[in-house]
């Protein structure tokens, strides 16, 4: 079943103002799980990078273990279409180090921050958000010069991991979730 | 055992899925602040700054993320209200056991913080939700290496703050 050009989905998916107003209801949803999971907080964030609170790992693996199962069903079906980010070492492993750097030093990520000033955290707001404003400002202003040095540098192919290894994504999916339920159980086992 | 983190990673999961179904986009939040940046910089210089070939690639307009970061923080302060976690705090309580409760010490800390998270998130092309939630549950390979290195690169920083600047 492939979706038809001017099908009800295609034209919601077109609809700019639906897709603005889809966009505050579903990022309100996110704001509640991210609020609800702890991960708006500071110290659950640092106590994750410090490796003594693993709540971050697990909203986020139970997150990617669910998604996986259902995103993978929508494009089976030919209700989706997997969007694939392009990556270098450049880009990726760079920036990369990068974010590493700032996720340490903030405390927040990009969600994150957005729901740690909705709960309050004054830090994020005018420390966090600022900050990210400025440091993505400084990355459009050096884009050009950046793209003709080393974003470009060392290709990773732009393809998921059962394209690369030339399987059915099914053959991936299964052992990913066992693995995943797995590392689960061992953190819930260790009372981390 | 606390189901919570598992109860909100199952909704991110659910949520996804209706990302893709009916938006037909994945979760993801560091490109509305390179608009924002954006919509900033042309209202101080101009119209020109939308020559720009990063703006050229990224409009500085108000999209379907943009309002999805919007709506984080909605859903954020109505939860934090409903469970009585709301507070107006300037300096966590983990970072002031270590650095002392210094409001402006936390700001500047947050602000090079912020400028290295805005710089790196755009640099790599995602962050911890366009990359580490979406990009690896499509089992995309350079989500997969970028989640690593996120967490590799914060790990090793966060030991380093405080570790080795405030031995515990």
């Amino acid at each position: 079943m492939v979706e038809s050009a001017d099908s009800p989905l295609q034209r919601l998916r077109q609809n700019q103002s639906l897709q603005r107003l889809l966009g505050l209801v579903m990022g309100v949803a996110f704001g509640v799980f991210l609020q609800l999971g702890g991960v708006t907080s500071y110290d659950v964030i640092i106590g994750q990078l410090l490796l003594y609170d693993f709540t971050v790992v697990k909203v986020m693996l139970s997150a990617v273990a669910v998604g996986m199962v259902g995103v993978y069903l929508l494009v089976h079906l030919g209700l989706a279409s997997l969007a694939i980010k392009p990556g270098s070492i450049g880009t990726t492993v760079l920036g990369g180090i990068i974010f590493g750097c700032g996720f340490a030093v903030l405390g927040y990520c990009p969600g994150t921050v957005a729901g740690a000033v909705g709960s309050g955290a004054l830090d994020a707001l005018f420390g966090g958000v600022t900050g990210i404003l400025i440091g993505a400002g400084i990355f459009a202003e050096l884009y050009p010069r950046l793209d003709a040095s080393v974003l470009q540098r060392g290709k990773i192919p732009d393809m998921t991991i059962p394209e690369l290894v030339g399987v059915q994504p099914r053959t991936v999916i299964v052992p990913m979730i066992i693995l995943i339920i797995a590392i689960l159980y061992g953190i819930e086992y260790l009372g981390l | 055992m606390d189901w919570t983190p598992y109860l909100a990673g199952l909704g991110i999961g659910i949520l996804s899925w209706f990302t893709f179904l009916l938006s037909a986009r994945p979760l993801g939040c560091s490109t509305a602040y390179a608009r924002t940046s954006g919509m900033i910089e042309r209202a101080i210089r101009g119209d020109s700054v939308l020559e720009k070939p990063y703006y050229r690639n990224f409009v500085p307009q108000i999209d379907w993320e943009w309002m999805l970061v919007l709506g984080i923080v909605i859903g954020a302060f109505i939860t934090a209200l409903v469970r009585g976690e709301f507070a107006l705090i300037w300096v966590p309580s983990t970072f002031e056991a270590a650095f002392g409760s210094s409001s402006l010490l936390r700001l500047a800390v947050a602000l090079v913080g912020g400028v290295l998270m805005g710089l790196g998130a755009r640099w790599a092309g995602g962050c911890t939700s366009g990359h580490g939630i979406s990009g690896t549950l499509q089992l995309a390979i350079a989500s997969w290496i970028a989640v690593v290195i996120f967490f590799v690169s914060g790990i090793i920083v966060a030991f380093l703050l405080y570790g080795v600047i405030v031995p515990w």
